[in-house]
């Protein structure tokens, strides 16, 4: 078994949160100040998750990008992958705040939503 | 064909270009750098300085004292803001005000006008911030303080507008003296006729070739005989930007000077790069002095001072360092505690938390004096070169001198029947009063969009100067001062660009800094792929 | 935004919005990524996500007129705005005035980094600014000097597009960004992060070229030995805010020199009667949540000022 000290991000606080494995898996967590934080930590170290913010190419709309948010986190790995789907898109329609323009990117679950309106 | 080709657009070239534009001439002022003023000039105290502080005899005298009365008169011509604040000479032990005595002779010796003496009691009256060990200071009343680029972008302007041509981006590569077989005026001939420092001659030749390919006037080529034999003497200058043809020639090139020199075949002197270092205080310490602040001068240097500047931020330095690169514009921990250290015996009251901005300039210093003369083994080309300090005060006087060394070797000088001497002041929408501003904002909405709120100046103002010939973030942080001010671009920079790429019609990628090379963002993220 | 609804919900009836910019949510815009809003939402949302929940709020009240394009260009201690739209100049008298103006960034001139001036400087809000809403990206290898939080979120940003980050060098033990920022920005890619560590110098004619880093003391002076060269051409400064007050400072209104922000006696008060100050123009907070909770306050404060607090306030 070995121990592994990690900061939880879920929330400004930044917990120190201490992490036994065996493996890959995750036996024993804590330091955590509120249940996110073993969630936190067991995602972290056996798959960590990241919402992944950017933006995309806008034409047409008086704006040149438009910000843009996975719906979900996604796997860390995934991340490269979801950029270059990303990078091809391109908004020239008005949309809402929370529109989704690409469902379920790169098989991850996650779809790419919009996080501004633009007329 | 030109009449005369000035190299160098920095204040010299420019205040030459602007006194030779009186006359019936075709003239063209090249400059390497993307625009004007971006070599010694920009970087300068922008002190007009009285004539003190140098050695009677000396070229340095007798144009700095010429030259700040020519200054005054012609910034007023020119509607530049220049400011007689006067200068004092600071004494702080005995020693030293013997000193000033001999200061103040000499200079009364050059024609410097009202040179005063003054003690303790004067001091605390009217300089109240000097500090307490001051015994005494030679004032000079008729030292003044202007804006070094906009004077440098005022004078061309107003050269422009009387006919003369502006090629920037236009380095000199190559110069030679073509003889006219049939002219009577004919120089010695010497083996240098073709001077390229190291160059082979095949590379010379090969050289030529290639700019005379695409010569840049055009217009006067075709004239037949025009060049031929029986039209006299002439220059071809090969360039970046094609080649150039003109029977006199000005060599203004600042720090270069020296290269432009060896071009011809001149190798009688050599540029030093003297850096100097200055650090510029916050606005609202603008009531620090109400006087230029001098020490003591040395044998090489007037010192470091405390300068009033006609933005209104104090300014102090130099610092004076001989180093190799002509290229070397680096500011140094040591040089700000050296000024600090300096400026801080006169002035205790400055404090290191009000420098808001600093930079560095290179001197062209070339020995003792000023040199300004006909090169004989060259007929047709002027040398003005090592214009060190007084070279910003001097530079209307050098453009008279210049101009007739030019007429006694032949350039013909006959008046244009109209000259445009006058020209309007361009206004600032903070400088009128509520209603002139109200009234411009109706005439032109574009006076009332800020760009820059630090300085607040508005699209207007920054479109016109692009129109009268800022093509970089540099160009339009000198002639607006947008940038300039306290957040140093952080909120303007995205704004000017864009402004900038529209009226100039290139994509944003390709605006710079100062020139090629410089450029802000390397990638469209629009433009497809990675 | 916070400060108008507040003043509204305290009983205010007439209240005049001034926003500079062509939208309404300021520097939130290009603050793209997620963490605003855990508090006062009580979910993470992105900044122009934040920003649209108080637009919305906003638009919904009618005596709250919004003016976008205007640029308050002078304020008298009489509480007297004069502010320039696109075509005029409109003054107009207040009863109470809230100052919302937001912070500006430290600049390199700031932190005396000794070297060159050429292009690639930029402050790093300056380089958000240019990648999230311009489109452009300032360059491709980047050094960041300072670990505030715009800094951090721009180190993975660059990453993001595909430019190599060197490294981030904070003067300091510790960072001035938050630790989830550090964890999700740097640990994440690889990013190594030099604490007590400073630009000793800035090189490159043209463009930046590249940086010297070294180690220093307790005094922050350069331990000799310690320096390091590391190429880049871009250098990204992320060394604090100021809060901006000059139009405050305009009408009279009294400033601590050092933080620029104004003398009161109370929270959200200036030296001025009836002129008061929030967010990040009042104090410089690290979080969002916080500078609306401020605002409120204010917008409270100004109702109170005006005597129109309702009974149950």
């Amino acid at each position: 078994m070995n121990t592994k000290t990690i900061t939880c991000i879920e929330c400004p606080v930044g917990c120190r949160i201490g992490v036994d494995m065996e493996g890959c898996r995750v036996v024993k967590v804590s330091g955590n100040k509120c249940p996110k934080g073993e969630k936190y930590a067991i995602s972290e170290i056996e798959n960590p998750m990241r919402v992944l913010t950017t933006t995309v190419a806008a034409e047409g709309l008086g704006i040149r990008r438009l910000p843009i948010r996975t719906s979900a986190p996604i796997s860390k790995a995934n991340i490269p992958e979801v950029m270059r789907v990303i990078r091809s898109v391109k908004v020239s329609r008005p949309v809402r705040v929370g529109e989704s323009i690409v469902k379920n990117v790169c098989g991850t679950g996650a779809d790419i939503v919009v996080t501004r309106s633009v007329d | 064909m030109y009449d005369l080709i000035i190299i160098g657009a920095g204040v010299i070239g420019s205040a030459i270009a602007r006194e030779i534009s009186r006359y019936r001439l075709n003239v063209a002022v090249l400059e390497k750098s993307e625009e004007p003023a971006f070599g010694v000039s920009k970087s300068n105290s922008g002190i007009i300085h009285p004539g003190t502080q140098n050695r009677p005899g000396t070229l340095k005298g007798k144009l700095c004292v010429q030259g700040n009365r020519l200054t005054r008169m012609i910034a007023k011509e020119l509607g530049i803001d220049f400011k007689k604040v006067g200068e004092l000479i600071v004494a702080l032990d005995n020693d030293e005000l013997v000193s000033l005595s001999d200061i103040k002779r000499e200079a009364e010796a050059l024609g410097v006008p009202g040179l005063k003496l003054v003690g303790r009691a004067w001091l605390k009256k009217n300089e109240p911030n000097l500090t307490e060990e001051a015994v005494g200071a030679l004032y000079a009343p008729t030292a003044g303080i202007i804006s070094p680029y906009r004077w440098v972008y005022d004078l061309l302007e107003n050269a422009k507008a009387n006919g003369v041509e502006v090629h920037t981006s236009t380095r000199v590569i190559g110069i030679r003296r073509v003889e006219d077989p049939l002219s009577a005026d004919r120089g010695p001939r010497f083996e240098k006729r073709i001077a390229h420092s190291a160059e082979s001659k095949a590379w010379v030749e090969r050289l030529y070739a290639l700019c005379a390919l695409r010569y840049a006037d055009d217009r006067t080529r075709t004239d037949p005989g025009d060049g031929g034999p029986g039209t006299g003497n002439y220059f071809e200058l090969a360039t970046s930007r094609g080649m150039f043809r003109s029977r006199f020639m000005v060599n203004a090139a600042g720090l270069y000077a020296d290269e432009v020199a060896r071009m011809a075949g001149i190798e009688d002197f050599v540029i030093y790069p003297r850096k100097g270092e200055e650090f510029i205080l916050d606005k609202k310490k603008h009531n620090l002095t109400r006087h230029l602040i001098f020490p003591i001068p040395t044998k090489t240097s007037k010192g470091i001072l405390v300068i009033r500047t006609s933005d209104g931020n104090p300014m102090i330095g130099p610092t004076a360092q001989d180093v190799d690169s002509k290229e070397d514009l680096s500011t140094s921990e040591e040089g700000f505690r050296r000024v600090l250290e300096s400026v801080k015996k006169y002035v205790p009251s400055i404090d290191e938390n009000d420098i808001i901005a600093y930079f560095a300039g290179l001197r062209p210093a070339s020995g003792d004096d000023f040199i300004i003369r006909h090169e004989d083994a060259f007929p047709g080309m002027v040398t003005v070169a090592g214009m060190q300090s007084p070279g910003l005060t001097a530079a209307p006087a050098v453009a008279l001198f210049v101009r007739d060394i030019l007429k006694k070797n032949g350039l013909d000088l006959r008046r244009k029947p109209f000259f445009r001497r006058w020209r309007r002041e361009p206004y600032h929408l903070f400088s009128s009063s509520a209603e002139a501003a109200r009234k411009m904002i109706k005439e032109d909405p574009a006076y009332g969009d800020i760009v820059c709120r630090c300085e607040m100046v508005s699209s207007k103002e920054i479109r016109e100067a692009v129109r009268r010939g800022a093509r970089t973030l540099d160009g339009i942080k000198f002639r607006t001062r947008a940038q300039a001010g306290r957040c140093h671009g952080g909120f303007c920079t995205a704004r000017i660009l864009k402004i900038l790429a529209e009226e100039t019609g290139e994509n944003i990628t390709s605006i710079t800094k100062r020139g090629r090379g410089s450029e802000i963002v390397v990638r469209d993220m629009n433009d497809g792929g990675c | 935004m916070a400060a108008a609804i507040s003043a509204h919900e305290s009983g205010v009836k007439d209240i005049l919005l001034l926003e500079r910019d062509l939208y309404l949510g300021g520097l939130l815009n290009q603050c793209i990524h997620t963490g605003f809003g855990l508090t006062y939402f009580k979910e993470t949302l992105t900044g122009p996500e934040y920003a649209s929940r108080f637009v919305e709020r906003v638009r919904a009240i009618p005596s709250i007129e919004v003016v976008t394009r205007a640029f308050a260009v002078r304020l008298t201690g009489e509480k007297t705005v004069d502010y320039l739209i696109p075509g005029h100049m409109v003054s107009v008298r207040a009863k109470a005035v809230v100052m919302a103006t937001g912070s500006r960034e430290r600049t390199r001139e700031m932190a005396h980094i000794a070297g060159t001036r050429p292009a690639g400087i930029f402050p790093a809000g300056l380089a958000q600014r240019l990648i999230n809403i311009e489109g452009y990206l300032p360059g491709k290898n980047v050094v960041i000097v300072g670990s505030g939080d715009i800094g951090l979120i721009m180190a993975r940003r660059f990453k993001l597009e595909g430019a190599e980050v060197k490294a981030v060098i904070e003067i300091q033990p510790v960072t001035r960004g938050l630790v989830r920022n550090v964890v999700q920005c740097l640990d994440d890619f690889g990013i190594p992060l030099y604490f007590r560590h400073k630009i000793a110098h800035i090189y490159g004619k043209d463009r930046v070229e590249g940086v010297d880093v070294v180690r220093v003391d307790e005094e922050m002076r350069e331990i000799e030995g310690s320096r390091f060269s590391m190429g880049c051409d871009t250098l990204l400064v992320s060394v604090g805010l100021i809060p901006e007050n000059e139009l405050i400072e305009m009408a009279g209104a009294e400033l601590d020199k050092k933080s620029n922000t104004p003398v009161s006696g109370r929270m959200n008060e200036t030296s001025l009667p009836g002129i008061f100050v929030c967010g990040n123009s009042y104090k410089v907070y690290d979080i969002v949540d916080t500078v609306s909770a401020c605002a409120e306050n204010a917008g409270r404060m100004a109702a109170g000022y005006l005597g129109k607090v309702e009974q149950q306030v």
